[in-house]
């Protein structure tokens, strides 16, 4: 168990192979890298904080996955996982990122003065914008992993610092354990509540473990700006509003995560960051910008163009449905956002969304139209 | 600048160091040092007791009963010698409140030697469970002799089968919130191997849950002999359900009347089963296969779980002592609708649950009727109370049926320590 890291030496009485766990039937990126001499030199090894191999793997091997979606299928419970089982990690990483190699290097780019355009994304086809991020505290475990009194003092940090924020950003922290259901409701009214866990990838991991304890809910007064404690990360940070003004999404985006950062480096500590990974976070898929910008877009004829698949892989976009993933899409209406996360700045990220819904509605216009798209189609980015 | 996370930093009780050595290195074992926690950056941060006291306060589970704040102090630092962890005994019941009218016990064991470590809080959890058993002063009686068993020969027009289960954990090898996939195959491994030594009546075969055809998981199924990956979260939590379906697997007898799961909720859970009332039948059946197994398992060096104090070591702090359940599945349309039954079963010690198993409601007036107690009597004193109980029980439906009264019996009170 994640939290049960003295069992290590345990677990040394017994050979390799004995131990080895049988992913036959698998099929996430843990299984596809995982072999018997990769563990065999991993197992010996932690964190300093205690995180071993075998917590690393466990939601991986409990859960085999899907024929047709590769999950990752391991999480990091600390910031040093990602250099203490880099041989496991490295080519998950360079898989699902694209071929990210272990010496690429990521740029972060949180200035939205670079972003081009994105504030005039046709609302009678966008009905609204996100960008949504996560945060790591340095220092601090992570959901795997993280005792209670480690996440209570990730919650209070976070709160405090979120407490400091003025002008549009002020705002209000409710804590899961303490809401009224006055509150709640309104919560589950605006789609802000998060609730426990129930997929069995995150419940592996451990990180829904003392629910709901040290978890809560940030928001702004004007509900466009909000912020998850100790849910699947430390924070989740979400900007959004309805209607097709990415950039002024982007913009808040970008001004209270600095704000929040500035505030945490009062206080003697900072993100989780380095030049390599970019922002770390719980789960691999994750890391570099741990960046989805989306928009709720609708494209009732484009989406069921033979096409519309190869543009979205051109565009470097996904598709979702509107309850998030692995939801399906209602009414021609789809959640789309950038399909990458690491090797690519936020700005680039979300340029790519920006262009990228524009050249969908384009499209639908002229399918409106009666018309061909075949002259739109674009370059694979 | 002092804020309130330097103020736990700095706090000067109940603080120890987990240090361990640097990235990439095997610790032979951990180092606790009572003193001032450093933020230094390759030592885990370690907080006092207090902050990591869990919040219990909408709890209603055995352990939130009993985990006072000066007991977690007092555990939190300890492990047993595989490297179990009271946070780790404790997450289920920290995970699960439990429910107003239900308490649940909220607490597994990860190794024998839980029971001993974390005896501060398994005791009064077990006193509690087990109505005054205590564990400090009393020990438990071991009786496998199903000769003793009278009137096991219920009527069949009322009782449609008869079931007893135990289980039984192999000395050695940690239990299922804790074990290691090697550990759990070895617990496979050895009592796979114990039972292919049965015979006559007892010999049968073993299905894994990993290597099962298609058409064995259909015969299992309609047999209802198959076990499925727990859902309830009250297992999961505890960790027991980890490298799923590694290592589980039924073996049953070719009669299909003895039946062994193994690496489920506990290393073996074994049970003995028939149609119809012969319940003196299915307890020897029980009893025998269940001596032949240890019987098997000792000869190659291999023993169960077990001491005076607490019987059969289980997962499960309310499985000790027997492990026992034995019941029967009975028809009782007249008894169940009058409003003294309730009263009549507790007086009897017995419960009723749907014939679905725990959780679920009765169908049709079927009841399952079995014995509420596990520890401070023994295997054939328990069987007995149900036999007796059950017994009554069909008297009473039969009285009724002729329009008669029944008594309310008085209280057993074998079992108030």
């Amino acid at each position: 168990m994640p939290f049960g890291n003295t069992h290590n030496a345990l677990k040394m009485k017994f050979t390799s192979s004995e131990e080895y766990p049988d992913l036959s039937k698998h099929n996430n990126h843990m299984a596809k890298v995982l072999t018997p001499a990769i563990y065999e030199r991993l197992r010996s090894k932690q964190t300093p904080s205690g995180f071993t191999l075998d917590d690393v793997i466990q939601t991986g091997v409990d859960n085999p996955g899907h024929p047709f979606i590769m999950t990752v299928g391991c999480v990091a419970g600390d910031e040093e996982t990602y250099e203490v089982f880099k041989e496991l990690l490295d080519p998950i990483i360079m898989d699902r990122h694209g071929g990210y190699k272990p010496t690429d290097k990521h740029k972060t780019d949180l200035n939205p003065a670079n972003l081009k355009g994105g504030d005039d994304l046709d609302p009678n086809y966008v009905l609204s914008s996100r960008v949504r991020t996560g945060r790591s505290i340095r220092g601090f475990c992570l959901p795997p992993h993280c005792s209670r009194g480690e996440r209570r003092a990730v919650e209070k940090m976070s709160v405090e610092a979120l407490d400091s924020l003025s002008g549009d950003l002020k705002g209000k922290y409710y804590a899961l354990k303490n809401m009224t259901d006055a509150e709640q409701q309104q919560l589950i009214d605006d789609h802000f509540l998060f609730d426990k866990p129930v997929s069995p990838l995150l419940l592996a991991s451990g990180m829904a473990r003392d629910w709901p304890d040290g978890r809560g809910i940030w928001h702004n007064d004007t509900k466009t700006f909000l912020v998850w404690v100790n849910e699947e990360d430390h924070l989740r940070v979400i900007s959004m509003q309805k209607g097709g003004n990415m950039k002024e999404v982007f913009n808040r985006f970008c001004t209270g995560l600095k704000k929040i950062e500035t505030l945490f480096k009062e206080k003697g500590t900072s993100f989780m960051w380095n030049e390599h990974l970019g922002y770390v976070l719980t789960c691999p898929s994750n890391l570099g910008t741990g960046l989805r910008a989306g928009v709720h877009v609708k494209i009732p004829n484009m989406s069921k163009h033979a096409k519309f698949e190869e543009v979205l892989k051109r565009l470097r976009l996904q598709k979702r449905g509107t309850g998030g993933v692995d939801t399906a899409a209602v009414g021609g209406t789809f959640d789309i956002s950038n399909a990458d996360r690491l090797g690519f700045s936020e700005v680039e990220l979300v340029q790519m969304v920006v262009d990228g819904v524009k050249l969908l509605i384009e499209m639908e216009k002229k399918l409106e139209k009666g018309q061909s798209i075949d002259d739109l189609m674009p370059a694979q980015k | 600048m002092a804020n309130s996370f330097t103020r736990i930093l700095s706090s000067k009780r109940n603080v120890g160091i987990l240090s361990l050595v640097g990235a990439g290195s095997l610790t032979a074992g951990f180092l606790l040092k009572r003193e001032h926690v450093t933020a230094g950056a390759n030592v885990r941060r370690v907080y006092p007791a207090s902050a990591e006291y869990p919040d219990l306060r909408k709890h209603n589970n055995c352990m939130a009963s009993h985990l006072t704040p000066a007991i977690y102090a007092k555990l939190v630092d300890k492990a047993t010698p595989n490297g179990y962890t009271l946070d780790e005994a404790i997450q289920t019941g920290v995970d699960n409140p439990g429910h107003p009218f239900i308490k649940t016990v909220g607490m597994v064991a990860g190794d024998e030697e839980s029971y001993e470590v974390f005896a501060d809080l398994l005791n009064p959890v077990i006193k509690e469970r087990h109505n005054g058993y205590d564990p400090e002063t009393m020990t438990h009686p071991t009786d496998l002799d199903s000769s003793k068993l009278t009137s096991g020969q219920f009527d069949e027009r009322y009782v449609l089968s008869s079931r007893v289960r135990t289980g039984r954990s192999i000395r050695g090898l940690s239990l299922p919130p804790a074990c290691t996939r090697a550990e759990r195959r070895e617990v496979e491994r050895v009592v796979v191997d114990a039972l292919a030594g049965l015979k006559g009546d007892l010999a049968g075969k073993y299905y894994s849950l990993t290597n099962m055809t298609e058409q064995e998981q259909q015969q299992l199924i309609d047999d209802h002999f198959l076990f499925d990956k727990p859902v309830s979260p009250l297992l999961t939590c505890s960790g027991m359900a980890r490298d799923w379906p590694d290592a589980r697997g039924i073996w049953h007898n070719n009669t299909k009347t003895f039946l062994i799961w193994i690496n489920e909720e506990d290393h073996t859970r074994v049970i003995s089963m028939e149609k119809g009332g012969n319940m003196k039948r299915v307890f020897d059946r029980f009893c025998a296969g269940l001596k032949e197994v240890e019987r098997l398992i000792q000869e190659k060096g291999w023993e169960f779980m077990w001491n005076e104090r607490l019987g059969y070591i289980l997962t499960c702090p309310s499985n000790l002592g027997t492990g026992l359940r034995a019941g029967v599945h009975v028809k009782l349309p007249r008894l169940s609708k009058d409003p003294r039954f309730a009263k009549i079963l507790d007086n009897l010690r017995l419960q009723k649950r749907g014939t679905g198993g725990v959780d679920t409601a009765a169908v049709g007036s079927t009841f399952d009727i079995s014995n509420l107690d596990r520890l401070g009597q023994s295997e054939v004193q328990l069987v007995q109370t149900v036999v007796d109980g059950v017994n009554y029980l069909i008297e009473c439906e039969k009285k009724l049926e002729k329009g008669q009264d029944i008594k309310v019996p008085p209280p057993n009170r074998k079992f108030r320590w």
